[in-house]
């Protein structure tokens, strides 16, 4: 039978250092998990009861209606980017209402597109009754008809015009300096006339 | 201080008349006595105004309440960089800023140019004296940033919180240099026009100036965008607001100005063109300045509506019809001296995309100005807002990208088949093998498609020419591989720094057309709840709402909601977005001082932005209104900014395209019959 050895100061240090770490390790691990792991909902339910209350819920913003599944329609999305805001903000009423959360105007307005498409309306339907009923400064941009059109036209129209003019007269210019360009022997040796490639080239290369 | 700021604009103001009415009268009638005293007049006018910039600016860090800006613009609980920048946040203390950089401007004109340009730098005195005499007399007689109250309060109304931003203490100043700047250039012009100079001296002499306006110009947008991107909170950059327009209108005649004077430069053509488009930046310069301050159309970045509008509208259609009746007087005189040949020539290249940058400023300003013109003619009014300008100007953007990869291929004069053959090929087929990767990835969105090709082909532009540079050095000179690509670069500044701007515009368009592959969508959740949404790249990120804690910091108290992020199942941190009510003291009250900002949470990575929006609590519980985002790209444009600014400098690096003058240039580069080497044979 031999007798236990008893333990060095050394294998103390050690035993202690390796526990030591790795407890301070399982702490860093549960810190980092904890980080990561969503904390459970303060109270009996989430967002009730007294922990679950802001402490300033009229610093925190106009209070909000929770969002439904028709707020992420893409259809009533598209029909709301052509609608103007009547805020005066100059957005249209999808990126007013969920961007300028102090207005008021944009969520009556969308609660109107949502009735309206309710009532059966399809997307031209409802801008065109909200052009009757707001003007046609309601819309995000006009419609291309009337006057409207020649808006839409000119810049594109105006550019066409000015290029195929341009061209025109290049290709007329073209036609004479060909003709006065005749070509004419060149007293230039070789080397002369690599010379005077690289100068060219070296222009171009300024 | 109040008395010595007024003193000093006065001042400033006296000064300003004596040295625009001497300096074009004593150059006129010769005489040297007069036009050294507008040189000095000058320097005075600087004086007076950094000696009201500093009154006001005492003034604001002091908090001095009695002043109707001060009180109107800064707060006690403050932080002192936003009380320092207030100075340019309201409508008067920015037309202060305003008239100093510009005299500043002026004075280094004329401290800095050139005694090559001597007999225009009177004339040039004079324009700068009269535009700086203009901001003055608006400040004395409209918007005094000096003007006192009839009391003194105990403390101030507070900066609004959404200039109360980084980007904000740097996006006006940076535009504002922009906008001031172009007075230079069309000091020279107008001094080029009356003195009858009319060769390219003017053109040196504003050559650095150009591009310096052109630099602050597009930091300041690309900052206004930045800003617009993380303060505003509607998760785009760029809303084709008046105001934003207005910033965009000089920018778009600069760059067109930047390119055509290199048709002047090497063959003398576009003298009128030049000229019209120099005073025409400045016309809209001063356009875009009054938009902003005038009201006259609806923007969310105006400053508050005033009378103020009336002296631009004014000063603009005195200068303008001044700038372009000189520029009719002098026509003749300003007669091309070579034709263009052919339209297959980088001239003719040069041509087109003038046209399209014009075109493009012309459909920004008609676009802008269009729901007055529709009140005027139909008395309807209307709105003209982003579904206009995109179908307008996308088309026209993406051919200008077509040219920004072609005109550098093409050769002067005329471009022969072989040339254009041994140019496109390489570059086309870097288009072409972009079209069918992304079509091979499922990529289906026309526009987009047609830019990342077209980007495609504008950098095989810019490699092709960076590789055939250095190739050539290399077998020339024997240089290292690193050696030939800093010579090229060092002693071709404005040709590759040029290009290095190029490549900053198709990282600026590949970010545009990155948007064209967002997604979003709102969500209500209570804590522990979470909502997914699938990236364009095919990854689905996992939001779940942690909860919401409030806190009180400087002068705000802050609503922090806190959303875990995973990406496929992996954690990728927490985001917190915040609504922020700011506050004043009052009595050792908090007092509300604006409706609650909100601040967004960004993460950014080369691919994507993950964009959170806290919309607000319901029923003021945790439970939290949400819009989540992702903007793919998005960092391409703040990027693309940084590559612009680095290819700007490069062009203007002192020591480069020192003033050769232009007839010398045409003949060494074989314009001329007689060329290298001649008589050397004998």
């Amino acid at each position: 039978m031999t007798a236990a050895r008893p333990t060095t100061r050394r294998q103390f240090l050690t035993v202690g250092l390796s526990a030591a770490g790795a407890a301070a390790g399982a702490a860093l691990a549960g810190r980092r998990l904890a980080a990561q792991t969503p904390a459970p909902p303060p109270g009996s339910l989430p967002g009730s009861g007294p922990t679950g209350s802001l402490g300033d819920p009229a610093a925190a913003g106009r209070p909000q209606a929770a969002t439904t599944a028709r707020d992420n329609d893409a259809a009533i999305q598209s029909i709301e980017k052509r609608l103007r805001c009547t805020c005066g903000c100059t957005l249209d009423v999808y990126t007013c209402r969920t961007t300028d959360f102090s207005c008021t105007y944009s969520p009556q307005l969308h609660r109107e597109v949502l009735q309206l498409r309710d009532s059966g309306m399809n997307g031209q339907q409802i801008v065109d009754a909200f052009v009757a009923k707001y003007g046609e400064q309601a819309l995000m941009a006009p419609e291309p008809h009337g006057f409207n059109l020649a808006g839409y036209l000119l810049p594109g129209s105006l550019v066409t015009v000015a290029g195929g003019v341009m061209l025109w007269i290049l290709s007329q210019r073209r036609v004479r300096t060909e003709a006065e360009l005749a070509p004419v022997a060149v007293d230039a040796t070789p080397d002369e006339l690599e010379r005077l490639r690289q100068a060219l080239a070296e222009d171009e290369n300024r | 201080m109040t008395l010595l700021g007024q003193f000093a604009l006065w001042t400033a103001f006296l000064l300003g008349l004596w040295c625009a009415v001497v300096g074009f009268s004593g150059r006129w009638r010769g005489r040297p006595d007069l036009t050294a005293s507008v040189t000095r007049g000058v320097y005075g006018i600087c004086a007076a105004l950094l000696v009201a910039a500093a009154c006001l600016w005492k003034a604001l860090v002091t908090h001095d309440f009695s002043l109707e800006y001060v009180w109107a613009y800064t707060s006690r609980n403050l932080p002192t960089y936003y009380v320092l920048s207030a100075f340019w946040a309201g409508q008067k203390g920015s037309l202060l800023f305003w008239a100093l950089v510009l005299s500043l401007f002026a004075s280094a004109a004329q401290a800095l140019s050139s005694r090559r340009y001597a007999a225009l730098l009177p004339y040039v005195a004079a324009v700068t004296s009269a535009v700086v005499a203009f901001f003055v007399s608006v400040m004395l007689f409209a918007a005094n940033p000096f003007e006192r109250l009839a009391f003194t309060p105990l403390d101030g109304r507070g900066l609004n919180p959404q200039l109360q931003n980084v980007g904000m203490t740097i996006h006006p100043p940076m535009l504002y240099l922009g906008y001031i700047s172009i007075t230079i250039p069309f000091a020279f012009a107008i001094a080029a026009l009356l003195s009858r100079k009319l060769d390219t001296g003017w053109i040196h002499a504003i050559r650095k100036w150009t591009i310096v306006s052109w630099i602050f110009l597009s930091v300041g947008i690309t900052l206004g965008m930045w800003w617009a991107y993380v303060e505003l909170g509607w998760g785009g950059y760029w809303a084709w607001d008046p105001v934003e327009n207005a910033s965009l209108l000089p920018w778009l005649t600069m760059t067109a100005f930047l390119h055509s004077v290199m048709i002047q430069e090497k063959r003398g053509m576009l003298k009128r063109w030049n000229l019209g488009l120099i005073v025409g930046t400045f016309m809209l310069s001063i356009f875009g300045t009054f938009i902003t301050r005038s009201g006259v159309i609806a923007s969310v970045h105006s400053f508050t509506q005033s009378n103020v509008g009336y002296f631009f509208l004014a000063f603009l259609v005195v200068a303008g019809a001044f700038g372009f009746t000189l520029l009719y007087t002098r026509w003749p005189q300003l007669e091309p001296e070579a034709r263009l040949e052919s339209m297959v020539s980088r001239e003719a290249a040069f041509l087109f995309n003038n046209l399209l940058f014009v075109g493009i400023a012309f459909s920004v300003l008609w676009g802008t100005l269009f729901p007055i013109l529709s009140e005027l003619v139909r008395g309807t009014k209307i709105t003209v807002g982003p579904p206009f300008f995109n179908r307008v100007n996308v088309p026209l953007g993406l051919l200008l990208l077509a040219l920004t990869g072609i005109g550098p291929l093409i050769a002067w004069r005329k471009a022969s088949t072989s040339n254009l053959r041994r140019q496109f090929t390489w570059p086309l087929g870097a288009g072409g093998v972009t079209a069918l990767v992304l079509l091979a990835l499922g990529m289906r969105d026309g526009y987009a498609l047609i830019a990342f090709s077209l980007a495609g082909f504008v950098a095989g532009t810019v490699t092709q020419e960076f590789f055939r540079g250095v190739r050539a050095r290399r077998r020339i000179h024997g240089d290292s591989l690193p050696m030939a690509f800093i010579r090229l670069v060092g002693r071709n500044r404005r040709r590759y720094g040029g290009y290095i701007v190029h490549v900053g515009i198709l990282i600026y368009c590949v970010g545009f057309a990155g948007m064209a592959f967002k997604r979003e969508r709102e969500a209500t959740l209570k804590p522990g709840q979470s909502v997914e949404l699938r990236s364009p790249y095919g990854h689905t990120y996992r939001f779940t709402h942690v909860g919401i804690s409030q806190y009180q910091a400087l002068n705000r108290i802050v609503s922090a909601a806190t959303v875990q992020v995973a990406r496929d199942g992996k954690a990728e941190g927490v985001m917190t977005s915040e609504k922020r009510q700011h506050f004043t003291m009052e009595n050792g009250d908090k007092v509300p001082s604006f409706e609650p900002s909100t601040e967004v949470a960004i993460r950014s990575d080369l691919r994507e932005d993950l964009y959170i929006v806290f919309a607000g609590p319901v029923n003021g519980t945790e439970e939290a209104v949400y819009r989540f985002t992702i903007n793919p790209l998005v960092w391409w444009i703040w990027y693309g900014g940084f590559v612009l600014l680095f290819g700007g400098i490069v062009t203007m690096w002192p020591g480069d395209g020192s003033p050769m003058p232009a007839p010398a240039r045409r003949t060494q580069a074989g314009y001329g019959v007689t060329l290298v080497g001649a008589g050397e044979r004998s």
